[in-house]
Protein backbone atom coordinates (compact mmCIF):
# COMPACT_ATOMS: atom_id res chain seq x y z
CA UNK A 1 0.00 0.00 0.00
CA UNK A 2 1.91 3.40 -1.45
CA UNK A 3 1.27 6.15 0.20
CA UNK A 4 1.69 9.95 -0.43
CA UNK A 5 4.65 10.29 2.22
CA UNK A 6 6.03 7.23 0.72
CA UNK A 7 6.01 8.51 -2.87
CA UNK A 8 7.20 11.93 -1.70
CA UNK A 9 9.99 10.05 0.19
CA UNK A 10 11.26 8.10 -2.72
CA UNK A 11 10.41 11.54 -4.92
CA UNK A 12 13.61 13.34 -2.52
CA UNK A 13 15.84 10.76 -2.64
CA UNK A 14 16.06 11.66 -6.29
CA UNK A 15 15.81 14.89 -5.46
CA UNK A 16 18.43 15.14 -3.20
CA UNK A 17 21.87 15.33 -5.11
CA UNK A 18 20.94 13.56 -8.16
CA UNK A 19 24.53 13.28 -8.73
CA UNK A 20 25.31 11.11 -5.64
CA UNK A 21 22.32 8.97 -6.84
CA UNK A 22 23.79 8.47 -10.39
CA UNK A 23 27.22 8.03 -9.19
CA UNK A 24 26.66 4.65 -6.96
CA UNK A 25 23.76 3.81 -9.41
CA UNK A 26 26.52 3.04 -12.19
CA UNK A 27 29.08 1.53 -9.99
CA UNK A 28 25.68 -0.71 -8.81
CA UNK A 29 25.13 -1.51 -12.18
CA UNK A 30 28.87 -2.31 -13.07
CA UNK A 31 30.08 -0.60 -16.52
CA UNK A 32 32.84 -2.82 -17.93
CA UNK A 33 34.56 0.27 -19.17
CA UNK A 34 34.91 4.02 -19.23
CA UNK A 35 32.89 4.50 -22.59
CA UNK A 36 30.21 2.32 -21.23
CA UNK A 37 30.22 3.87 -18.09
CA UNK A 38 29.94 7.14 -20.07
CA UNK A 39 26.78 6.06 -22.24
CA UNK A 40 25.28 4.64 -18.58
CA UNK A 41 25.27 7.68 -17.14
CA UNK A 42 23.69 9.51 -20.06
CA UNK A 43 20.63 6.92 -19.89
CA UNK A 44 20.87 7.13 -15.95
CA UNK A 45 20.62 11.01 -15.96
CA UNK A 46 17.72 10.53 -18.43
CA UNK A 47 15.87 8.21 -16.71
CA UNK A 48 16.29 9.74 -13.51
CA UNK A 49 14.72 12.92 -15.19
CA UNK A 50 11.77 11.60 -16.34
CA UNK A 51 11.17 9.42 -13.12
CA UNK A 52 11.17 12.94 -11.12
CA UNK A 53 9.22 14.79 -14.00
CA UNK A 54 6.82 12.18 -13.74
CA UNK A 55 6.72 11.44 -9.59
CA UNK A 56 6.76 15.62 -9.73
CA UNK A 57 3.33 15.51 -11.89
CA UNK A 58 1.50 13.30 -9.25
CA UNK A 59 2.03 9.97 -10.58
CA UNK A 60 0.79 7.39 -9.23
CA UNK A 61 3.59 4.09 -8.34
CA UNK A 62 0.86 2.25 -8.47
CA UNK A 63 -1.03 2.52 -11.68
CA UNK A 64 2.70 2.39 -13.80
CA UNK A 65 0.43 1.49 -17.10
CA UNK A 66 -1.68 5.02 -16.61
CA UNK A 67 -1.66 8.35 -18.86
CA UNK A 68 0.69 10.12 -16.27
CA UNK A 69 3.11 7.60 -16.81
CA UNK A 70 3.15 7.93 -20.92
CA UNK A 71 6.58 10.04 -21.13
CA UNK A 72 8.20 8.32 -18.70
CA UNK A 73 7.39 5.23 -20.74
CA UNK A 74 8.89 6.39 -23.83
CA UNK A 75 12.25 7.14 -21.96
CA UNK A 76 11.79 3.77 -21.02
CA UNK A 77 11.06 2.36 -24.38
CA UNK A 78 13.81 4.68 -26.43
CA UNK A 79 16.25 2.80 -23.82
CA UNK A 80 15.47 -0.52 -24.61
CA UNK A 81 15.06 0.23 -28.17
CA UNK A 82 18.80 1.66 -28.10
CA UNK A 83 20.19 -1.24 -26.55
CA UNK A 84 18.18 -3.97 -28.58
CA UNK A 85 19.77 -2.11 -31.56
CA UNK A 86 23.48 -2.63 -30.10
CA UNK A 87 23.06 -6.03 -29.31
CA UNK A 88 22.53 -6.42 -25.82
CA UNK A 89 19.88 -8.06 -23.64
CA UNK A 90 17.04 -7.64 -22.26
CA UNK A 91 18.60 -9.08 -18.74
CA UNK A 92 21.43 -6.63 -19.31
CA UNK A 93 18.63 -3.75 -19.46
CA UNK A 94 16.52 -4.79 -16.43
CA UNK A 95 19.99 -5.66 -14.10
CA UNK A 96 20.56 -2.07 -14.97
CA UNK A 97 17.14 -0.50 -13.87
CA UNK A 98 17.27 -2.83 -10.52
CA UNK A 99 21.21 -1.31 -10.07
CA UNK A 100 18.38 1.44 -8.91
CA UNK A 101 17.40 0.01 -5.77
CA UNK A 102 20.66 -0.23 -3.83
CA UNK A 103 21.93 3.68 -4.04
CA UNK A 104 17.99 4.33 -3.39
CA UNK A 105 17.53 2.18 -0.49
CA UNK A 106 20.78 4.05 1.23
CA UNK A 107 19.79 7.52 0.98
CA UNK A 108 16.63 6.42 1.99
CA UNK A 109 18.10 4.96 4.95
CA UNK A 110 19.98 7.91 5.70
CA UNK A 111 16.87 10.18 5.73
CA UNK A 112 14.51 8.11 7.18
CA UNK A 113 16.76 6.14 9.76
CA UNK A 114 15.14 7.52 12.65
CA UNK A 115 11.18 6.53 11.46
CA UNK A 116 11.28 2.46 10.85
CA UNK A 117 7.51 2.80 9.26
CA UNK A 118 8.02 5.55 6.67
CA UNK A 119 11.42 3.76 6.40
CA UNK A 120 9.87 0.64 5.69
CA UNK A 121 6.53 2.10 3.67
CA UNK A 122 9.02 4.01 1.44
CA UNK A 123 11.49 1.04 0.45
CA UNK A 124 8.86 -0.93 -0.20
CA UNK A 125 7.02 1.84 -3.29
CA UNK A 126 10.67 2.58 -4.42
CA UNK A 127 10.89 -1.24 -4.62
CA UNK A 128 7.83 -2.11 -6.32
CA UNK A 129 8.36 1.07 -8.74
CA UNK A 130 11.50 -0.07 -9.92
CA UNK A 131 10.21 -3.47 -10.38
CA UNK A 132 7.38 -2.34 -12.74
CA UNK A 133 10.13 -0.10 -14.28
CA UNK A 134 12.29 -3.35 -15.01
CA UNK A 135 9.73 -5.27 -16.08
CA UNK A 136 8.60 -2.62 -18.72
CA UNK A 137 11.92 -2.04 -20.26
CA UNK A 138 12.03 -6.04 -20.53
CA UNK A 139 8.40 -6.50 -22.29
CA UNK A 140 9.01 -3.45 -24.67
CA UNK A 141 12.58 -4.64 -25.09
CA UNK A 142 11.38 -8.16 -26.66
CA UNK A 143 8.69 -6.02 -28.86
CA UNK A 144 11.67 -3.72 -29.82
CA UNK A 145 13.71 -6.83 -30.64
CA UNK A 146 11.17 -8.14 -32.65
CA UNK A 147 10.39 -4.75 -34.64
CA UNK A 148 14.49 -4.99 -35.78
CA UNK A 149 14.41 -8.61 -36.73
CA UNK A 150 11.71 -7.94 -38.92
CA UNK A 151 12.78 -4.76 -40.60
CA UNK A 152 16.09 -6.32 -41.19
CA UNK A 153 14.11 -9.55 -42.75
CA UNK A 154 12.16 -6.80 -44.89
CA UNK A 155 14.68 -5.42 -45.96
CA UNK A 156 16.80 -8.61 -47.05
CA UNK A 157 13.44 -9.81 -48.44
CA UNK A 158 13.01 -6.66 -50.36
CA UNK A 159 17.05 -7.29 -51.84
CA UNK A 160 16.74 -10.25 -52.98
CA UNK A 161 13.26 -9.91 -54.96
CA UNK A 162 13.92 -6.79 -57.22
CA UNK A 163 11.55 -5.22 -59.25
CA UNK A 164 13.76 -4.91 -62.62
CA UNK A 165 13.21 -2.79 -65.51
CA UNK A 166 13.29 -5.40 -68.77
CA UNK A 167 12.35 -2.39 -71.34
CA UNK A 168 9.87 0.15 -71.58
CA UNK A 169 6.53 -0.25 -69.99
CA UNK A 170 7.84 -3.87 -69.15
CA UNK A 171 8.74 -4.81 -65.40
CA UNK A 172 9.73 -8.24 -64.10
CA UNK A 173 10.41 -9.40 -60.66
CA UNK A 174 12.24 -12.90 -60.27
CA UNK A 175 10.63 -14.78 -57.28
CA UNK A 176 13.84 -16.94 -55.17
CA UNK A 177 13.48 -19.37 -52.48
CA UNK A 178 10.17 -20.05 -50.66
CA UNK A 179 7.24 -17.96 -50.96
CA UNK A 180 5.52 -17.52 -47.99
CA UNK A 181 2.56 -15.13 -47.69
CA UNK A 182 4.33 -12.54 -45.83
CA UNK A 183 6.99 -12.44 -48.74
CA UNK A 184 4.42 -12.88 -51.53
CA UNK A 185 2.68 -9.59 -49.75
CA UNK A 186 5.69 -7.64 -50.02
CA UNK A 187 6.82 -8.39 -53.31
CA UNK A 188 3.04 -7.22 -54.39
CA UNK A 189 3.12 -4.06 -52.96
CA UNK A 190 6.07 -3.36 -53.80
CA UNK A 191 5.26 -4.38 -57.78
CA UNK A 192 2.65 -2.78 -57.67
CA UNK A 193 3.82 0.53 -56.74
CA UNK A 194 6.70 0.26 -59.52
CA UNK A 195 4.03 -0.06 -61.91
CA UNK A 196 2.14 2.72 -61.19
CA UNK A 197 5.46 4.72 -60.64
CA UNK A 198 6.69 3.84 -63.93
CA UNK A 199 3.40 3.12 -65.56
CA UNK A 200 4.53 -0.16 -66.84
CA UNK A 201 1.51 -2.18 -68.86
CA UNK A 202 3.57 -5.80 -68.27
CA UNK A 203 4.50 -7.06 -65.11
CA UNK A 204 6.60 -10.74 -65.69
CA UNK A 205 6.62 -13.28 -62.76
CA UNK A 206 9.62 -15.68 -62.90
CA UNK A 207 9.26 -18.54 -60.78
CA UNK A 208 12.12 -20.02 -61.88
CA UNK A 209 13.77 -19.77 -58.54
CA UNK A 210 10.90 -21.15 -56.31
CA UNK A 211 10.98 -25.09 -55.83
CA UNK A 212 7.12 -25.49 -54.80
CA UNK A 213 3.95 -24.50 -56.00
CA UNK A 214 1.24 -25.48 -53.24
CA UNK A 215 -2.10 -23.87 -53.31
CA UNK A 216 -1.45 -21.36 -50.59
CA UNK A 217 1.39 -19.95 -53.16
CA UNK A 218 -0.56 -20.16 -55.69
CA UNK A 219 -3.74 -17.80 -53.87
CA UNK A 220 -1.05 -15.30 -53.53
CA UNK A 221 -0.05 -15.04 -57.20
CA UNK A 222 -3.42 -15.03 -58.40
CA UNK A 223 -3.87 -12.32 -55.74
CA UNK A 224 -0.96 -10.38 -57.12
CA UNK A 225 -1.95 -10.62 -60.87
CA UNK A 226 -6.19 -9.76 -60.13
CA UNK A 227 -4.41 -6.26 -58.39
CA UNK A 228 -2.02 -6.02 -61.96
CA UNK A 229 -4.86 -6.39 -63.60
CA UNK A 230 -7.49 -4.32 -61.55
CA UNK A 231 -4.76 -1.27 -61.66
CA UNK A 232 -4.99 -1.49 -65.92
CA UNK A 233 -1.84 -3.36 -66.74
CA UNK A 234 -1.16 -7.12 -67.07
CA UNK A 235 1.15 -10.24 -66.01
CA UNK A 236 2.72 -13.03 -67.36
CA UNK A 237 3.79 -15.97 -64.85
CA UNK A 238 7.18 -17.46 -66.30
CA UNK A 239 9.55 -20.22 -65.20
CA UNK A 240 7.12 -22.87 -64.85
CA UNK A 241 8.94 -26.08 -64.59
CA UNK A 242 7.47 -29.17 -65.68
CA UNK A 243 6.97 -30.64 -62.22
CA UNK A 244 5.65 -27.34 -61.14
CA UNK A 245 3.06 -27.49 -64.32
CA UNK A 246 1.97 -30.78 -63.15
CA UNK A 247 1.43 -29.61 -59.30
CA UNK A 248 -0.87 -26.70 -60.79
CA UNK A 249 -3.17 -29.53 -62.79
CA UNK A 250 -3.02 -32.14 -59.77
CA UNK A 251 -4.25 -29.27 -57.23
CA UNK A 252 -6.50 -28.16 -59.42
CA UNK A 253 -5.43 -24.57 -59.70
CA UNK A 254 -7.57 -22.34 -61.61
CA UNK A 255 -5.06 -19.79 -63.30
CA UNK A 256 -7.87 -17.67 -64.81
CA UNK A 257 -6.79 -17.16 -67.62
CA UNK A 258 -3.09 -15.75 -66.91
CA UNK A 259 -0.36 -16.09 -69.79
CA UNK A 260 2.08 -18.74 -68.88
CA UNK A 261 5.68 -19.13 -70.47
CA UNK A 262 8.35 -21.51 -69.64
CA UNK A 263 11.30 -19.15 -69.89
CA UNK A 264 11.90 -15.51 -69.08
CA UNK A 265 13.37 -15.47 -72.75
CA UNK A 266 9.94 -16.41 -74.44
CA UNK A 267 7.90 -13.90 -71.77
CA UNK A 268 10.16 -11.37 -72.63
CA UNK A 269 9.29 -11.93 -76.09
CA UNK A 270 5.66 -11.86 -75.71
CA UNK A 271 6.14 -8.76 -73.54
CA UNK A 272 7.39 -6.74 -76.38
CA UNK A 273 5.45 -7.95 -78.39
CA UNK A 274 1.95 -7.48 -76.48
CA UNK A 275 3.45 -3.50 -76.19
CA UNK A 276 3.99 -2.92 -79.59
CA UNK A 277 7.59 -3.80 -80.25
CA UNK A 278 9.08 -5.65 -82.73
CA UNK A 279 12.83 -6.77 -82.28
CA UNK A 280 14.69 -7.29 -85.76
CA UNK A 281 18.66 -8.69 -86.47
CA UNK A 282 20.60 -5.69 -87.11
CA UNK A 283 22.39 -6.60 -90.66
CA UNK B 1 -2.09 16.35 -21.77
CA UNK B 2 -2.82 13.42 -22.40
CA UNK B 3 -3.81 11.85 -26.13
CA UNK B 4 -7.04 10.22 -26.50
CA UNK B 5 -7.31 6.59 -26.46
CA UNK B 6 -10.79 5.68 -26.97
CA UNK B 7 -14.17 7.32 -28.57
CA UNK B 8 -17.27 7.37 -30.45
CA UNK B 9 -19.09 8.21 -33.74
CA UNK B 10 -22.64 8.59 -34.58
CA UNK B 11 -23.72 6.71 -37.71
CA UNK B 12 -26.88 7.75 -38.56
CA UNK B 13 -26.68 9.34 -41.35
CA UNK B 14 -24.19 9.30 -44.94
CA UNK B 15 -22.24 11.89 -43.79
CA UNK B 16 -21.20 9.92 -40.29
CA UNK B 17 -20.06 7.19 -43.41
CA UNK B 18 -17.68 9.33 -44.75
CA UNK B 19 -16.92 11.00 -41.36
CA UNK B 20 -15.88 6.92 -39.76
CA UNK B 21 -13.68 6.77 -42.80
CA UNK B 22 -12.11 9.98 -41.98
CA UNK B 23 -11.72 9.04 -38.58
CA UNK B 24 -10.29 5.98 -38.72
CA UNK B 25 -7.91 7.12 -41.47
CA UNK B 26 -6.43 9.20 -38.69
CA UNK B 27 -6.45 6.87 -36.49
CA UNK B 28 -4.20 4.58 -38.12
CA UNK B 29 -1.91 7.58 -38.98
CA UNK B 30 -1.30 7.90 -35.40
CA UNK B 31 -0.41 4.06 -34.93
CA UNK B 32 1.97 4.72 -37.91
CA UNK B 33 0.04 1.96 -40.09
CA UNK B 34 1.74 1.05 -43.50
CA UNK B 35 -0.31 2.58 -46.35
CA UNK B 36 -2.11 -0.43 -47.47
CA UNK B 37 -2.89 -1.13 -43.90
CA UNK B 38 -4.60 1.88 -43.42
CA UNK B 39 -6.83 1.29 -46.73
CA UNK B 40 -7.77 -1.90 -45.70
CA UNK B 41 -8.97 -0.70 -41.98
CA UNK B 42 -10.30 2.39 -43.55
CA UNK B 43 -12.24 0.49 -46.01
CA UNK B 44 -13.29 -2.13 -43.98
CA UNK B 45 -14.88 0.52 -41.25
CA UNK B 46 -16.74 2.07 -44.46
CA UNK B 47 -18.11 -1.23 -45.12
CA UNK B 48 -19.03 -2.15 -41.63
CA UNK B 49 -20.56 1.35 -40.89
CA UNK B 50 -22.77 1.31 -43.91
CA UNK B 51 -24.12 -1.87 -42.51
CA UNK B 52 -25.07 0.07 -39.17
CA UNK B 53 -26.73 2.51 -41.09
CA UNK B 54 -28.66 0.49 -43.86
CA UNK B 55 -29.19 -2.67 -42.34
CA UNK B 56 -29.35 -1.97 -38.47
CA UNK B 57 -31.67 1.69 -38.53
CA UNK B 58 -28.36 3.87 -37.12
CA UNK B 59 -26.38 3.43 -34.54
CA UNK B 60 -22.65 4.22 -33.32
CA UNK B 61 -18.65 3.66 -34.19
CA UNK B 62 -16.17 2.96 -30.92
CA UNK B 63 -12.86 3.32 -31.26
CA UNK B 64 -10.04 2.74 -29.04
CA UNK B 65 -5.97 1.99 -29.38
CA UNK B 66 -5.01 -1.32 -27.72
CA UNK B 67 -1.90 -2.69 -26.79
CA UNK B 68 -1.12 -6.28 -25.92
CA UNK B 69 2.53 -7.60 -25.33
CA UNK B 70 4.07 -4.20 -26.69
CA UNK B 71 2.10 -4.91 -29.58
CA UNK B 72 -0.41 -1.52 -30.76
CA UNK B 73 -3.61 -2.10 -32.35
CA UNK B 74 -6.60 -0.07 -33.33
CA UNK B 75 -9.95 -1.96 -32.27
CA UNK B 76 -13.45 -0.57 -33.85
CA UNK B 77 -16.66 -1.73 -32.76
CA UNK B 78 -20.06 -1.52 -35.07
CA UNK B 79 -23.01 -1.07 -32.90
CA UNK B 80 -26.85 -1.10 -33.71
CA UNK B 81 -29.99 -2.22 -32.15
CA UNK B 82 -31.75 -3.17 -34.90
CA UNK B 83 -33.11 -6.02 -36.57
CA UNK B 84 -29.81 -8.13 -35.44
CA UNK B 85 -28.42 -11.26 -38.30
CA UNK B 86 -31.11 -13.93 -38.76
CA UNK B 87 -28.80 -16.15 -40.64
CA UNK B 88 -25.19 -15.98 -39.05
CA UNK B 89 -24.02 -18.63 -41.28
CA UNK B 90 -25.05 -17.17 -44.21
CA UNK B 91 -23.88 -13.70 -43.33
CA UNK B 92 -20.75 -15.17 -43.10
CA UNK B 93 -20.80 -17.06 -46.62
CA UNK B 94 -18.58 -15.18 -49.30
CA UNK B 95 -21.56 -13.63 -51.34
CA UNK B 96 -20.32 -11.76 -54.05
CA UNK B 97 -18.68 -14.16 -56.35
CA UNK B 98 -21.34 -16.88 -56.02
CA UNK B 99 -24.70 -14.91 -55.80
CA UNK B 100 -25.02 -15.94 -52.07
CA UNK B 101 -24.44 -14.56 -48.51
CA UNK B 102 -26.36 -11.74 -47.63
CA UNK B 103 -24.91 -8.80 -49.31
CA UNK B 104 -23.64 -7.52 -45.62
CA UNK B 105 -19.59 -7.60 -47.00
CA UNK B 106 -18.99 -9.54 -43.17
CA UNK B 107 -16.43 -12.13 -45.33
CA UNK B 108 -14.64 -9.25 -47.36
CA UNK B 109 -14.22 -7.19 -44.42
CA UNK B 110 -13.35 -9.89 -42.28
CA UNK B 111 -10.07 -10.64 -44.77
CA UNK B 112 -8.87 -7.28 -44.51
CA UNK B 113 -8.34 -7.07 -40.59
CA UNK B 114 -6.46 -9.08 -38.33
CA UNK B 115 -9.56 -9.99 -35.81
CA UNK B 116 -12.64 -10.38 -36.65
CA UNK B 117 -15.74 -11.13 -34.36
CA UNK B 118 -19.44 -10.88 -34.85
CA UNK B 119 -22.47 -10.55 -32.06
CA UNK B 120 -25.64 -10.43 -32.92
CA UNK B 121 -29.19 -11.89 -32.22
CA UNK B 122 -32.36 -11.31 -34.18
CA UNK B 123 -34.29 -8.45 -32.14
CA UNK B 124 -31.66 -7.83 -29.81
CA UNK B 125 -28.88 -6.02 -32.91
CA UNK B 126 -25.68 -6.55 -33.81
CA UNK B 127 -21.92 -5.76 -33.19
CA UNK B 128 -19.37 -6.17 -35.22
CA UNK B 129 -15.97 -5.89 -33.62
CA UNK B 130 -12.74 -5.49 -35.81
CA UNK B 131 -8.87 -5.27 -34.84
CA UNK B 132 -5.98 -4.20 -36.60
CA UNK B 133 -2.23 -5.02 -35.07
CA UNK B 134 0.77 -2.80 -36.15
CA UNK C 1 -25.31 18.09 -52.34
CA UNK C 2 -21.95 18.51 -54.26
CA UNK C 3 -22.34 16.92 -57.90
CA UNK C 4 -19.38 15.39 -59.47
CA UNK C 5 -18.45 17.93 -62.81
CA UNK C 6 -18.51 15.34 -66.25
CA UNK C 7 -16.39 17.23 -68.85
CA UNK C 8 -16.16 16.42 -72.75
CA UNK C 9 -13.49 16.04 -74.61
CA UNK C 10 -14.80 14.99 -78.53
CA UNK C 11 -16.84 11.74 -78.27
CA UNK C 12 -15.70 10.73 -74.61
CA UNK C 13 -17.24 12.26 -71.41
CA UNK C 14 -13.88 12.40 -68.39
CA UNK C 15 -15.21 12.29 -64.68
CA UNK C 16 -12.11 13.32 -62.41
CA UNK C 17 -13.21 12.05 -58.55
CA UNK C 18 -11.15 13.74 -56.06
CA UNK C 19 -13.32 13.60 -53.12
CA UNK C 20 -14.28 11.45 -50.75
CA UNK C 21 -18.09 11.01 -52.01
CA UNK C 22 -20.85 10.42 -49.89
CA UNK C 23 -23.53 7.45 -51.42
CA UNK C 24 -25.10 10.04 -52.73
CA UNK C 25 -22.76 11.75 -54.74
CA UNK C 26 -21.69 8.64 -56.05
CA UNK C 27 -25.70 7.61 -57.06
CA UNK C 28 -26.36 11.37 -58.23
CA UNK C 29 -22.82 10.92 -60.62
CA UNK C 30 -24.36 7.49 -61.84
CA UNK C 31 -27.59 8.92 -63.12
CA UNK C 32 -25.50 12.27 -64.38
CA UNK C 33 -23.37 10.45 -66.34
CA UNK C 34 -26.23 8.17 -67.75
CA UNK C 35 -28.26 10.93 -69.25
CA UNK C 36 -25.35 12.53 -70.54
CA UNK C 37 -24.21 9.27 -72.49
CA UNK C 38 -27.58 9.23 -73.82
CA UNK C 39 -27.72 12.81 -74.64
CA UNK C 40 -24.51 13.73 -76.42
CA UNK C 41 -23.95 10.10 -77.68
CA UNK C 42 -20.68 9.76 -76.39
CA UNK C 43 -18.93 6.52 -77.40
CA UNK C 44 -16.40 6.60 -74.25
CA UNK C 45 -16.52 7.26 -70.45
CA UNK C 46 -12.77 7.70 -68.80
CA UNK C 47 -13.39 7.50 -65.29
CA UNK C 48 -10.31 8.85 -63.23
CA UNK C 49 -9.85 7.41 -59.75
CA UNK C 50 -6.47 8.58 -59.51
CA UNK C 51 -7.06 10.79 -56.42
CA UNK C 52 -8.85 8.07 -54.37
CA UNK C 53 -7.46 6.55 -51.68
CA UNK C 54 -10.23 4.65 -50.89
CA UNK C 55 -12.49 2.31 -52.75
CA UNK C 56 -15.07 0.50 -50.85
CA UNK C 57 -17.95 -1.87 -52.00
CA UNK C 58 -20.52 1.00 -52.85
CA UNK C 59 -18.09 2.46 -55.26
CA UNK C 60 -16.91 -0.34 -56.29
CA UNK C 61 -20.29 -1.54 -57.27
CA UNK C 62 -21.22 1.78 -58.90
CA UNK C 63 -18.43 2.11 -61.33
CA UNK C 64 -19.88 -1.74 -62.30
CA UNK C 65 -22.85 0.02 -62.67
CA UNK C 66 -21.69 2.67 -65.00
CA UNK C 67 -19.63 0.74 -67.00
CA UNK C 68 -22.98 -1.58 -67.53
CA UNK C 69 -24.98 1.32 -68.12
CA UNK C 70 -22.93 2.75 -71.03
CA UNK C 71 -22.30 -0.73 -72.60
CA UNK C 72 -26.26 -0.59 -73.01
CA UNK C 73 -26.02 2.64 -74.40
CA UNK C 74 -23.02 1.98 -76.89
CA UNK C 75 -20.42 3.03 -75.21
CA UNK C 76 -16.89 2.30 -73.67
CA UNK C 77 -16.24 2.77 -70.06
CA UNK C 78 -12.28 2.65 -68.91
CA UNK C 79 -11.56 3.28 -65.30
CA UNK C 80 -7.91 4.71 -64.88
CA UNK C 81 -5.33 5.39 -62.22
CA UNK C 82 -6.15 2.81 -59.43
CA UNK C 83 -3.78 3.28 -56.62
CA UNK C 84 -2.00 -0.09 -55.46
CA UNK C 85 -3.21 0.09 -52.19
CA UNK C 86 -6.60 0.19 -53.64
CA UNK C 87 -6.41 -2.68 -56.01
CA UNK C 88 -5.23 -4.73 -53.22
CA UNK C 89 -7.82 -4.01 -50.50
CA UNK C 90 -10.62 -4.58 -53.56
CA UNK C 91 -8.88 -7.78 -54.13
CA UNK C 92 -8.58 -8.98 -50.81
CA UNK C 93 -12.31 -7.91 -50.04
CA UNK C 94 -13.39 -10.11 -53.40
CA UNK C 95 -14.19 -7.42 -55.25
CA UNK C 96 -13.51 -8.51 -59.32
CA UNK C 97 -15.10 -5.47 -60.85
CA UNK C 98 -15.89 -7.51 -63.49
CA UNK C 99 -16.53 -6.14 -66.94
CA UNK C 100 -14.83 -3.04 -65.80
CA UNK C 101 -12.20 -1.80 -68.10
CA UNK C 102 -9.42 -0.48 -66.42
CA UNK C 103 -6.10 1.11 -67.30
CA UNK C 104 -3.02 3.06 -66.02
CA UNK C 105 -3.26 6.72 -66.61
CA UNK C 106 -5.62 8.80 -68.85
CA UNK C 107 -3.50 8.42 -71.84
CA UNK C 108 -3.81 5.05 -72.10
CA UNK C 109 -7.19 5.14 -71.27
CA UNK C 110 -7.71 7.51 -74.33
CA UNK C 111 -5.60 4.85 -76.18
CA UNK C 112 -7.98 1.62 -75.13
CA UNK C 113 -11.36 3.71 -76.16
CA UNK C 114 -9.84 4.73 -79.55
CA UNK C 115 -8.88 0.73 -79.90
CA UNK C 116 -12.00 -0.30 -78.95
CA UNK C 117 -13.83 1.92 -81.22
CA UNK C 118 -12.09 1.04 -83.99
CA UNK C 119 -12.98 -2.30 -83.43
CA UNK C 120 -16.82 -1.65 -82.96
CA UNK C 121 -16.75 -3.34 -79.76
CA UNK C 122 -20.23 -3.50 -78.54
CA UNK C 123 -18.98 -4.91 -75.11
CA UNK C 124 -17.62 -8.33 -74.80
Amino acid sequence: MTTQRDTQAFLSTLDVASDQLIGPWLDEAGAKDAAARRSMEIEAKEIAGALRSALDGGADPASFQGPAWASFRQVLEALSRSRAARGQTAGDTSLFILALKKPVFDSLQNELASDTPALMGAIWAATTLIDRIAQHTVSTFQQAREDIIRRQQEELLELSTPVIKLWDGVLAVPMIGVLDSNRTQIVMETLLQQIADSESELAIIDITGVPTVDTLVAQHLLKTVSAIRLMGADCIISGIRPQIAQTIVHLGIDLQGITTKATLADALSLALQKTGWRVQRAE
Amino acid sequence: MDAETSGALPLGSEQNIVASRQLVRTLCQQLKFSLVDQTKMVTAASELSRNTLVHGGGGQMRWEFLERAGKRGLQLHFEDEGPGIPDMKLALTDGWTSGGGMGLGLPGSKRLVNDFDVQSEPGKGTRVSITRWK
Amino acid sequence: MERIPILRMGSVLLVTIQVDMQDQTAMALQEDLAEKIAKTGADGVLIDISALEIVDSFVGRMLASISGIARILSATTVVVGMQPAVAITLVELGLSLEGVRTALNVERGVRLLERSRRELDFGR
